[in-house]
């Protein structure tokens, strides 16, 4: 950046108004595909035949309770008028209350994120650091015993249900063997010992010099962990086996190998170098997945994520709970895809 | 009979086809016969072959009715005689209810990979290609629907359409689409500028010729194995909404349905969760390897 | 590669290390109390408002009532607690109670008459779904001055007119008679809400224990009151985690990490019976299960077709597998151990009975139409009522939905056939009779939607009106004889065909003692609770 800067010094009226240009398009797509997104979830959440009004009132309530809660939510005034109002408090920051459970959302939200945000990120760690490697390895040596290992070990992560893994894997690795923590973030000792600065439990123990308690989160976190990794490890894998096997056939790759230059060069400096655009992208759609996707991991591990709150919210027309929960999925996969997309221009001179 | 052969081989094999339908023959036979030497493909091939026909004759090869219950018999432990792969919670046999559940399992990863790639695939490279603002509104609009928590968007469509099979299929497909699109898109944007598509261009190809004859082929394989990929994900997601009461209604023999409802006894009863699970990834094993197979012949790219 | 494969290698080594050497806990503390249950049903904790059973639990130990139950001896009925006695007036519309003199809220302020006056008042003003518990008595937001009232020590209730004296005391133990610290929660009030926002989710009573927190799907956390005037709790901290799984719950409790696991299913109990160290606990509770039959549907209105139906219900196959343990037959709408309760079943399937019946109704080829809602039991009943149905003919369409869903359509008249449960609001046999076998006005303009007659567009048939005689008679053994009578012709002419009885079956640790879910009657407590 700053040798174009030196080179463009002549001419910097040029370079300036085009850097704004940029980020005004940036930021001018992150905020319409953020009001996209209210603005569907809103309406479906009007349109969803669970009566919210019902959720609140219970099953026992009379018709005068329930007109009385019909008229506090405000579902009597128009559609339009009702999402206006919404949107005015959450650009205040404000999610509304919890229909259910009466609290403010944002603090609910800033309680089940991190725990997710925990669980899906190791995860991915996971997933990249062994299914990038297993792909590019599957690819090299395309049909040997590697590349068939690799691809059942893939398929196996892949085509089993989730849930059916979790619990074999609690009642292997917890119940008998005893070797990892059980279900939830940490043992019930644990609870509440460390002070809450981000919310995840690694980082906070880690901060807070607290050894114990980070063992035992970690103790808690491995299994769930290793089981979306594994999820992610298998799409990652083959995608990275995919676009590998793309490129080893390209002519630049017989060039580079006619040219005499060693196999790991020609691997890794040619073939690796081109397709880590793709792989930015199946990576960030991969942790988004795991983000929004691991409802079941969570239920199974009692894990008290954000994939489980929306469910639940969802399911009890709970409607400010899943308006602000989708809306910070949203926000965080918009991010992850705008940086997916600044490390595209970043590293792919063709994509300019 | 085998010099008719013979004469078809050479036809198809010719190196001077005579006419552009010979050489597409000549083209698929080649795919064909490559394809043929990967037994993985092969295997593949055969297990949905078979899972065709077990479909197809399902109420002659399924030893029970499979709606029948038996609340004296439930819960009977594989290799029961009788019940070769045991009974589920109200004594139906698992092994009919496998069998005809393969009609259903069918059924929806048909439907799901017809629309959803189709779909992502249109916009993807429509956007990837003309760029600009086309680029920009069709990318905000896969990225809403990308953004959204999968489950909210297939309930909310569900549950304004009703529920049953159809409609779930529906749903899993319009939240299954946005990563084709991206990952379409991805591709497209990397051909997009090559010399080739240059030369094409330059040839006086129009932009709908051009993504139609000569990107969309180029985009299929990432396609194919992502779609084979998502296959035991579409039967999941099915059996997910079934969950919440939007799939395939009981008693239907569901595989995904299947499993939820044994997931109760995995402790002590494991094969009622089990057997289905093993009847999802079989299949998704076999679309695997077949779209593995697919992807080599398919791909133009690949060395021959 | 070679980064790479290091990375890897590092990776798996490190995964295996520290999943070795990782830390396991035995066993639960001696004075702390952990339970596995579901608790997403929790919406608020605020007495006046909370109606869920895990926000019941809570409740019932943190917060005092005028009368309420003792979990050691449950049989015994209503037993003084905040009031050390009562008397009735001659006319028995007023009831005098005494408080108890040097009782304290966990705040230290001293219980008194005023707060009483005050937590039944603000009950009844907030106007929350369960407050038709007390103002079916005739309180109005208009008349609570002279209805409710303090004096000295004494808390005096006027009700608009005789009630059995034990409908009225039982409905005292109900969440909704919690004794709230006035002075406490006035302190919180924010726009005259009483301080609804903030009891939400705090607690201000005078029972064994405080709330600490509750994380909603998480955690509910109670630490012992060592003030409390029965004594000081054996448990001095108690955790009711949210687990949804059953397996989980049952790992858990097999490892030792929990004490009780609430919600274990009939195959899992089974299978940690066989289990050192853990007992099962059976407790008979007031949940009832149930098939209706909407009346607006003109052949499931004629009496033959109503009939044939509980005919063709496999109750003994039912309990018998996948209910086993867990649910017991009752088809009527008492539950057992309430006054009045019988134990006649006569129905069991019979399908040539049944298609004897339908065939004199002359319907034939019915297709109905029935609401499930998405939970394993239910859905396990609504399949063998498919199954059972069709011998005779019928068939038995299944919508199954999230519960919300499906209750809307259930309150809207839309549903041929409803599988559904019920479950007592407050320990009187009015709780059910006013609901099963009452319904004033059956019009739709009616709009009764909290009672399931109406639900069913079912008139009841001249019962509406023994069910108002019975409520108001206060001999005991008359009132008693009343129900009986109501559930015998409610039996056979009803379109509900009452199916089972809830089991509670809780697995404990051995070492677990004189725990209690509160049977049918009230709610779970943990003070008399030792390890």
């Amino acid at each position: 950046m700053a040798a174009e800067g030196q080179k463009t010094e002549g001419r910097p009226r040029a370079l300036f108004p085009r850097w704004i240009g940029q980020t005004g398009i940036t930021l001018g797509s992150i905020a319409f595909t953020m009001l996209g997104l209210l603005f569907v979830t809103f309406i479906i959440g009007r349109v969803m035949p669970i009566d919210p009004v019902l959720a609140i009132v219970g099953e026992r309530a009379s018709n005068e309770v329930y007109q009385q809660v019909y008229q506090d939510l405000g579902l009597d005034k128009p559609l339009l008028v009702q999402f206006g109002y919404y949107l005015w408090d959450v650009m205040h920051g404000d999610f509304g209350m919890s229909l259910l459970n009466a609290r403010p959302v944002s603090e609910d939200i800033a309680r089940v994120f991190p725990a997710t945000l925990e669980l899906a990120t190791l995860g991915t760690l996971i997933g990249v650091f062994l299914g990038v490697p297993l792909g590019v390895l599957a690819a090299v040596k395309r049909g040997s015993w590697i590349d068939q290992i690799a691809r059942v070990v893939a398929l196996v992560g892949y085509s089993m249900p989730i849930f059916w893994l979790g619990l074999m894997g609690l009642l292997v690795f917890y119940g008998i063997l005893g070797w990892v923590g059980g279900p939830g973030r940490v043992g019930i000792f644990y609870v509440d010992v460390v002070p809450s600065v981000t919310g995840m439990i690694l980082i906070d123990s880690m901060l807070d010099g607290n050894w114990t308690v980070f063992r035992d989160a970690l103790s808690h976190i491995v299994l769930p962990a290793s089981l979306l990794g594994y999820y992610s490890l298998a799409y990652i894998s083959r995608m990275t086996r995919s676009f590998m096997l793309e490129q080893l056939s390209a002519e630049y790759i017989t060039t580079a190998r006619v040219k005499g230059m060693s196999e790991r060069a020609v691997i890794w400096r040619h073939a690796f170098r081109n397709i880590r655009v793709q792989l930015i992208t199946v990576i960030a759609l991969s942790y988004a997945g795991l983000l929004e996707g691991s409802v079941l991991t969570e239920i199974i591990f009692a894990w008290p994520g954000i994939g489980s709150y929306i469910t639940t919210a969802l399911l009890s027309a709970d409607m400010n709970a899943v308006l602000g929960g989708t809306v910070v999925v949203g926000l965080v996969f918009v991010l992850l895809n705008v940086f997916s997309d600044l490390l595209y221009k970043f590293f792919d001179p063709r994509a300019q | 009979m085998s010099e008719t052969q013979t004469g078809w081989r050479d036809w198809l094999l010719t190196d001077t086809p005579q006419s552009r339908n010979q050489a597409r023959l000549a083209a698929l036979f080649q795919g064909w016969l490559s394809f043929r030497s990967n037994p993985m493909a092969m295997f593949g091939l055969g297990i949905l072959i078979l899972l065709l026909l077990m479909a197809a004759f399902a109420p002659l090869l399924a030893p029970h009715d499979p709606f029948t219950q038996d609340l004296a018999n439930r819960l009977k432990p594989l290799g029961t005689p009788d019940h070769p792969l045991g009974t589920d919670s109200l004594g139906r046999d698992i092994l009919s209810r496998l069998i005809y559940g393969s009609r259903i399992t069918l059924y929806i990863v048909t439907l799901v990979a017809l629309i959803a790639p189709v779909a992502g695939l249109m916009v993807g490279t429509i956007a990837g290609y003309t760029g600009g603002w086309i680029d920009l509104g069709l990318m905000r609009i896969t990225d809403i629907f990308l953004a959204f928590p999968r489950l909210v968007l297939a309930l909310a469509f569900v549950a304004a359409l009703g529920a049953g099979i159809e409609n779930a299929v529906l749903a899993i497909s319009l939240t299954a689409w946005p990563p084709y699109a991206r990952i379409a898109r991805a591709e497209t944007l990397t051909i997009r500028n090559s010399d080739y598509i240059s030369a094409v261009r330059l040839q006086g190809a129009g932009p709908i010729r051009i993504i139609t004859k000569h990107i969309w082929p180029l985009c299929i394989s990432s396609l194919i194995v992502r779609v084979t990929l998502d296959m035991a994900g579409i039967i999941l997601a099915a059996a997910g909404l079934g969950f919440l009461g939007l799939g395939a209604q009981p008693p239907s023999p569901e595989w995904g349905a299947m499993i939820s409802e044994g997931r109760r006894f995995i402790l002590d009863h494991w094969w009622v969760a089990t057997m289905p699970g093993l009847a999802i990834f079989t299949v998704s094993l076999a679309f695997n390897l077949l779209g593995d197979g697919l992807r080599d012949v398919l791909d133009p790219k690949d060395e021959k | 590669m070679n980064a790479f494969s290091k990375l890897l290698s590092g990776a798996a080594i490190g995964l295996a290390v520290t999943a070795v050497a990782l830390p396991v806990n035995a066993e639960t503390p001696a004075n702390m109390l952990v339970i596995a249950n579901r608790i997403d049903d929790i919406t608020t904790l605020d007495p006046a408002e909370s109606f869920e059973f895990a926000g019941a639990d809570v409740s019932r130990n943190v917060y005092g009532k005028l009368v309420n139950f003792d979990p050691l001896n449950l049989d015994a009925g209503y037993q003084p607690d905040l009031a050390e006695s009562w008397e009735i007036s001659e006319d028995g519309r007023t009831i005098t109670f005494t408080m108890r003199e040097g009782v304290k809220f966990h705040s230290g302020n001293p219980v008194t008459a005023e707060d009483a006056e005050f937590s039944l008042r603000r009950a009844v003003l907030l106007n929350k779904t369960p407050s038709f518990i007390l103002t079916q008595f005739g309180f109005t937001p208009e008349n609570i001055e002279d209805t409710i009232r303090a004096e000295g020590n004494k808390l005096i209730i006027t009700t608009d007119k005789r009630y059995a004296s034990s409908f009225v005391l039982n409905c005292l133990t109900a969440t909704i008679g919690g004794i709230v610290d006035k002075t406490l929660v006035m302190e919180h009030e924010v726009d005259g809400d009483m301080g609804n926002t903030w009891l939400k989710t705090n607690s201000a009573g005078s029972g064994a224990y405080t709330l600490v927190s509750w994380k909603p799907n998480e955690s509910v956390t109670l630490q012992a009151n060592p003030d409390f005037y029965q004594g000081a709790p054996a448990m001095e901290r108690v955790i009711v985690r949210h687990i949804q799984e059953s397996a989980t719950q049952r790992l858990l409790l097999e490892r030792g990490d929990i004490d009780i696991a609430r919600n274990l299913n009939p195959e899992d109990i089974a299978g940690v019976m066989d289990e050192g160290g853990i007992k099962i606990s059976d407790e008979l509770k007031g949940r009832l299960m149930y098939v209706s039959l909407g009346q607006q549907n003109p052949d499931l209105a004629k009496p033959q077709v109503r009939q044939a139906i509980k005919y063709l219900i496999d109750y003994e196959g039912m309990v018998n597998s996948f209910l086993k343990g867990q649910y017991t037959i009752q088809q009527n709408f008492l539950p057992l151990t309430y006054l009045g309760s019988v134990e006649e079943n006569p129905f069991s399937l019979n399908v040539d009975k049944a298609k004897e019946l339908l065939a004199e109704a002359g319907v034939d080829g019915l297709e109905l139409t029935a609401g499930v809602r998405e939970a394993q039991e239910r859905l396990e009943i609504a399949q063998s009522l498919q199954n059972t149905f069709a011998m005779a003919g019928i068939k038995l369409n299944l919508t199954v939905g999230t519960g919300k869903q499906i209750l809307g359509m259930y309150r809207a008249r839309e549903l041929d056939v409803y599988v559904g449960a019920w479950g007592p609001d407050y320990p009187d046999p009015q709780t059910n009779a006013g609901t099963f076998a009452f319904n004033p006005d059956n019009s739709t303009e009616a709009q009764n939607t909290g009672i399931l007659a109406w639900r069913n567009s079912w008139d009841t048939g001249g019962l509406s009106e023994k069910v108002e005689a019975a409520v108001v008679e206060n001999d005991r053994d008359k009132r008693a004889q009343m129900y009986r009578d109501i559930q015998a012709e409610f039996r056979e002419t009803s379109p509900f065909a009452i199916m089972f009885q809830q089991i509670e079956q809780s697995a404990l640790r051995d070492n677990v003692e004189n725990f209690s879910t509160g049977q049918a009657i009230t709610a779970a407590s943990y003070w008399q609770v030792t390890k």
